[in-house]
């Protein structure tokens, strides 16, 4: 039982995450569709944690928490789906290697159980990392 | 009584469909049921009336509160920050009409912003692959009547363009195509089984990344040459039975998205999906497009093409436009603080652009125009709600086959919530004032 697995990031859409974001990012049906990170079933037995437990995926360029989740659209033994949203866009690569463009898909994340950790909500995970006042 | 209006177009996305019915009060101020549309239009509209939404603007205040303020003094804190900053960046502009993006465009040359749209983190390297070598393309009424020979190449519309497949690429029965989804072959490359993947003739798993090189292959495949065993994960039969597929059809159609465009090689990766295009001409009809996301982001390139050349990342800093992606493009503005204000309209830079993007337009004075509660708006000094588009106005958006397309209104906006186009109307005379121009 691995303590933490390596695995290639993409991010994307889902039909979840389009209804999520017109029925309003405020809403905790934001996190539920795009606080995840989607992985193959072998990734689970590598990683030694049940499905929908709470994970750590941590790259370069930041660490978010997350719920591990079975792929729907597997298999894809070797990378993790986080669908777009700030919960991908705490960890993906933002370099543009001058085109205007973040990489966006294949960021090379390092995912560890957090069990007990909470994922924060979208608009709350932004503010926390953008250092914003609160009421 | 209730009313129903017929032939709405969706203010979602690319594929912009417009058979939508919603039934309205009679009153014509509650929209009540929506018919045709996929479950996220659907959610779009009904959204639009949700009892808890934002209809004034408000102030980010000291101590994390929120203060309302009137339009008035939200037109006069914007006008102020963009007459006052040296180089603001203007970015956004995908879910509104061409008409606002128009008058978005004159504040942004009076003010002498970076004016980008969301293809910065779309299809932005599509449109640099375009400005190399060309596009051969086509409308969706095209696809519909001829194309026999489908490939969605890194794109998913089954989630992300949920009618795309239903009215025009796979299923209608078009003219040529008689037989729906029995006339045609489908194609999928993507490194997930994906929804759409599901349904393929021919799925070819491209290890992640690797496009390039599996395009490559195609192109030596049409020409019978040799290929190694594996190239990108896919074996080289496999390769060769695509090409095939291809190279036999009447009119073929290559679909693609963000898993070319937002992959290591990026621009270089449309480059070659386009000789592909190109080659399979010289055995058959192809063409290629891209599934654009926003329902209105290729509305924004085309106006900002018209009005000063370049379809995205316009710097109007100097006076007159200059466009060089990777510098005048919104992340690398941002990232390295080359901006002193940030207007978004239209976009959410807060949840779509990556957190150290994010981080400096929280440090900067921003103005946040959106109808909905957004991380963007969550982390701007003002925001401003107005009325949706599609929904509450209508006006000129384009499809992602550059078919413009008018939306319509089908009920009114809450009372004394602007539009889009009225506030920036307001913004540019204001503006004017106080730069004198």
């Amino acid at each position: 039982m691995a303590k933490e697995i390596t695995l290639n990031l993409i991010s994307g859409r889902t039909i979840q995450q389009g209804v999520a974001i017109e029925g309003g990012k405020e809403k905790p049906l934001y996190r539920t569709a795009c606080g995840i990170i989607e992985m193959d079933p072998s990734d689970f037995k590598k990683l030694g944690v049940w499905k929908n437990s709470n994970v750590r995926v941590t790259s370069n360029y930041g660490s978010v928490i997350v719920k591990a989740t079975e792929t729907s659209q597997g298999p894809h033994p070797g990378i993790g789906f986080i669908p777009m949203g700030p919960w991908a866009n705490s960890v993906i690569n933002p370099d543009t290697y001058s085109t205007g463009m973040p990489t966006f898909k294949g960021t090379p994340v390092k995912v560890e159980v957090a069990m007990n950790e909470p994922v924060l909500l979208g608009i709350e995970l932004v503010q926390k990392l953008c250092g914003v006042k609160t009421a | 009584m209730t009313k129903t209006v017929t032939d709405v177009i969706c203010p979602f996305c690319g594929t912009l469909c417009d058979d939508v019915e919603v039934v309205v009060s009679d009153d014509g101020k509650k929209l009540l049921e929506v018919a045709n549309a996929c479950v996220i239009g659907t959610e779009k509209f009904l959204h639009s009336q949700a009892s808890d939404r934002v209809i004034r603007p408000r102030m980010h205040q000291d101590d994390g509160t929120w203060k309302e303020v009137s339009y008035d003094e939200a037109v006069e804190y914007t006008a102020q920050m963009l007459a006052k900053a040296k180089k603001p960046l203007m970015y956004g502009w995908s879910s509104t009409n061409c008409e606002a993006q128009s008058v978005g465009n004159e504040i942004a040359e009076i003010s002498r912003a970076c004016c980008d749209n969301t293809a910065a983190v779309c299809h932005g390297t599509t449109l640099i692959a375009v400005q190399d070598i060309g596009l051969p393309t086509c409308t969706l009424g095209e696809v519909k009547n001829r194309a026999d020979r489908v490939i969605f190449w890194g794109c998913n519309p089954a989630h992300a363009h949920p009618r795309h497949m239903s009215r025009y690429s796979i299923f209608p029965r078009g003219f040529f195509t008689g037989k729906g989804q029995m006339s045609r072959k489908l194609i999928v490359v993507d490194p997930r089984v994906t929804d759409t993947a599901k349904m393929a003739d021919v799925h070819l798993q491209v290890e992640q990344g690797k496009d390039y090189e599996l395009l490559n292959a195609l192109r030596v495949a049409f020409r019978g040459e040799w290929l190694p065993d594996v190239v990108a994960g896919i074996p080289a039969e496999k390769i060769r039975e695509a090409a095939d597929m291809m190279k036999s059809g009447r009119f073929g159609i290559i679909f693609f998205g963000m898993g070319v465009t937002q992959s290591l090689s990026k621009n270089h990766n449309i480059d070659i999906a386009i000789a592909v295009t190109k080659d399979l001409n010289e055995y058959t009809k192809f063409s290629i497009m891209p599934m654009r996301g926003h329902y209105n982001v290729t509305g924004s390139g085309e106006v900002l093409a018209w009005q000063y050349g370049f379809p995205y990342s316009v710097d109007l800093s100097r006076g007159f436009a200059r466009y060089n992606p990777g510098e005048t493009s919104s992340n690398d503005l941002l990232v390295r603080g080359e901006v002193d204000a940030v207007f978004v309209l239209g976009s959410d830079p807060g949840a779509h652009f990556p957190i150290s993007s994010v981080r400096k337009i929280a440090q900067l004075p921003s103005v946040c125009v959106d109808p909905h509660i957004t991380p963007t708006s969550e982390i701007s000094k003002l925001h401003v709600p107005v009325a949706f588009v599609g929904v509450e106005v209508g006006g000129n958006c384009y499809r992602m086959d550059n078919v413009p397309i008018d939306a319509r209104k089908v009920v009114e906006p809450p009372e004394g919530v602007l539009t889009d186009e009225e506030f920036l109307t307001r913004v540019n005379k204001r503006l004017a004032e106080l730069v004198g121009a």
